[in-house]
């Protein structure tokens, strides 16, 4: 067993490694995350340091669910170019290789964070820093979920151009269907209907909450234990699917087994659509950043 | 293992879709030996190794090695077991170093990283990134990870394929040491000189079938111990007079060439020069090779092995 985790450890560290000398890597985990805080909280906050959590928590939100993309999609390159069979014949396991991917896309999260938390400080004059205890474990959850639905993405697709294709689309619908960037009560009533059902909705919402009405672990209970069940899942399946070989197409019925990964959510989104309370959070988040706007506009 | 061979296959058959890669594949390699699979790509060489590696299953058949079935076995069959395939590929952006240390990382029983560089000539190329590397450096650095775990069974899938006659020979010494290390290595080719420079045994595979096993001496004497004389005449002859010589026991034409197999080459000389002198005819070249596994193959097969 501890030969499993020191596989793991070992992969984990020259992922990473590979990962930072990886320009494009590089462009979509830190430069890309920072350019939307930069865009958010100077153009659409106007500077105001009381819109910054609001917006900083939809920026945390961005950087936490590009772990979809991350290190998920290096795993269909190595399959491709035969990288993966070489590791066959040494004791790494599927699960090593996965949870690598799972772990080194974490830790080169964290510090993306970390910036995000002292540039809103520091240059957006943030007041405080939110629950930082519900953050980070809502971030850790996060990251490992966005990683794992991306993981099996890439067991269910055979060739590196249909697993860009598939994360496009889904990446569009976390990205603009969520709250992460049209705040979720400006959303029509369909499309909120269809959001309650997304992990990324809950992710905005609760990291929203965190920052702003430093809500405590125990309020978000509900969505983290969602989201650690998707990953779970995930991470599960993509073990079971789990292929080597670059010519190994995936099985037909693999891609109803990825879906099972969805049922955590179908069943938030139908506790959330009959008694949830997501639009009113989502309203008094929102609101944060609308009082003094209104004020000012009043006083002008 | 009632045969107590390091690496047993039993009656290997594979098929992918409608082509039929092994018919029955069957052959023991010993503790210790260096055996060789000869045949033309395509013959079924290397779904025959990645069997024995565990990384494909057979339709039909059994392998062992040390006594280990590799798709049950997981790691104590892997601890076991070095592999260059037949094209390791590695990430560009790794380092040799890194790569050594990473492989190295995986066993309990592992060489290091400084003597595994020094001993394939990788220590300039230590910070190189994989990318970088020349195809014979790539094939060294595939070498040493398939030794990164002192592995007692080792498997070369094409160690030379593409590569120029300079790295092969590199690639040649690297293989002899292993030999003295006493390691039990299973190496594919369809270099004919590389069976008969490295391995003790050969089995010749081809069309998923092995058609003839053992050394390249036995080999050459199961042949009948033909000797190839080629001759260069300045007048072409056609009467067939030359496959009635003695000690000729068949003569075909390549070429300008004629080739004359015997099995009693001072005779055949002999009369060869008598009958010239019969004919009016004039020498202008003979040469006398002794049996390849080339002819053998050729014999066998009725067709040239080539790349």
């Amino acid at each position: 067993m501890s030969r499993v985790f020191g596989n793991t450890w070992a992969l984990t560290m020259s992922r990473m490694r590979l990962a930072m000398r990886n320009r494009a890597f590089l462009f979509f985990s830190l430069i890309m995350p920072l350019a939307f805080l930069f865009i958010y909280a100077g153009i659409f906050g106007r500077g105001r340091a009381q819109a910054v959590p609001y917006l900083l928590a939809e920026v945390l939100a961005l950087t936490v669910m590009g772990s979809f993309w991350g290190l998920s999609v290096q795993l269909v390159t190595f399959r491709e170019q035969g990288i993966l069979r070489r590791f066959r014949v040494t004791p790494v396991g599927a699960s090593a290789m996965l949870a690598s991917s799972l772990l080194s896309n974490y830790f080169l999260t964290l510090p993306t964070i970390a910036i995000e938390f002292f540039l809103s400080r520091s240059v957006f004059h943030m007041a405080g820093l939110g629950n930082v205890l519900s953050i980070f474990v809502l971030v850790t959850i996060g990251t490992v979920t966005f990683a794992s639905l991306g993981l099996i993405v890439a067991s269910v697709t055979n060739t590196m151009q249909e697993t860009q294709i598939i994360n496009q689309i889904i990446w569009f619908v976390f990205l603009f269907i969520s709250g992460a960037t049209i705040p979720f009560p400006m959303l029509p009533g369909a499309v909120q209907a269809v959001a309650v059902f997304l992990p990324a909705t809950y992710l905005v919402s609760g990291l929203q909450r965190a920052m702003i009405d430093h809500t405590t672990l125990p309020y978000l209970g509900m969505y983290l234990a969602s989201l650690g069940g998707c990953a779970l899942i995930a991470f599960v399946i993509s073990a079971q699917l789990f292929r080597w070989e670059p010519e190994s197409k995936a099985p037909r019925q693999a891609k109803l087994w990825a879906a099972a990964a969805v049922i955590p959510f179908l069943l938030l989104g139908i506790w959330e659509t009959v008694n949830g309370d997501l639009r009113s959070h989502a309203m008094k988040n929102l609101n944060s950043i609308r009082e003094p706007y209104t004020m000012e506009r009043i006083e002008r | 293992m009632l045969s107590g061979a390091t690496i047993e296959v039993n009656n290997l058959t594979k098929r992918y879709g409608k082509v039929e890669a092994l018919r029955g594949v069957s052959f023991a390699v010993n503790e210790g030996e260096v055996f060789g699979l000869l045949g033309p790509n395509g013959a079924g060489k290397t779904s025959t190794v990645e069997i024995l590696e565990g990384l494909r299953t057979p339709d039909s058949g059994s392998v062992s090695v040390c006594g280990l079935d590799p798709q049950t076995s997981g790691a104590e069959f892997k601890y076991v077991i070095g592999a260059a395939l037949q094209a390791t590929a590695l990430p560009d952006k790794m380092r040799v170093h890194e790569a050594l240390d990473l492989f190295g990382s995986f066993y309990p029983n592992r060489r290091g990283t400084k003597e595994l560089m020094a001993r394939f000539g990788l220590e300039e190329k230590r910070n190189a990134f994989y990318s970088q590397l020349s195809g014979g450096q790539k094939q060294r650095l595939a070498l040493a990870m398939a030794l990164v775990n002192n592995p007692r069974v080792v498997f070369l899938d094409e160690p030379t394929a593409g590569l120029d006659p300079q790295v092969r020979r590199e690639i040649y010494d690297i293989i002899e040491e292993l030999k003295k290390e006493k390691k039990t290595i299973l190496i594919t080719t369809h270099y004919i000189e590389e069976a008969e420079k490295l391995c003790d045994r050969v089995a010749i595979v081809d069309h998923g079938k092995v058609i003839a096993l053992g050394t390249p001496r036995e080999l050459k004497q199961r042949s009948g111990a033909v000797t190839r004389i080629s001759v260069r005449m300045a007048r072409p002859e056609t009467n067939g007079a030359l496959g009635k010589l003695d000690g000729v026991t068949e003569c075909r034409t390549e070429a300008d060439d004629y080739l004359l197999y015997s099995t009693r080459v001072p005779r055949t000389i002999v009369a060869l020069v008598k009958h010239l002198e019969e004919q009016n005819n004039e020498l202008v070249s003979l040469e006398i090779s002794a049996p390849s596994l080339e002819d053998i193959f050729l014999e066998l097969t009725g067709r040239r092995l080539r790349d």
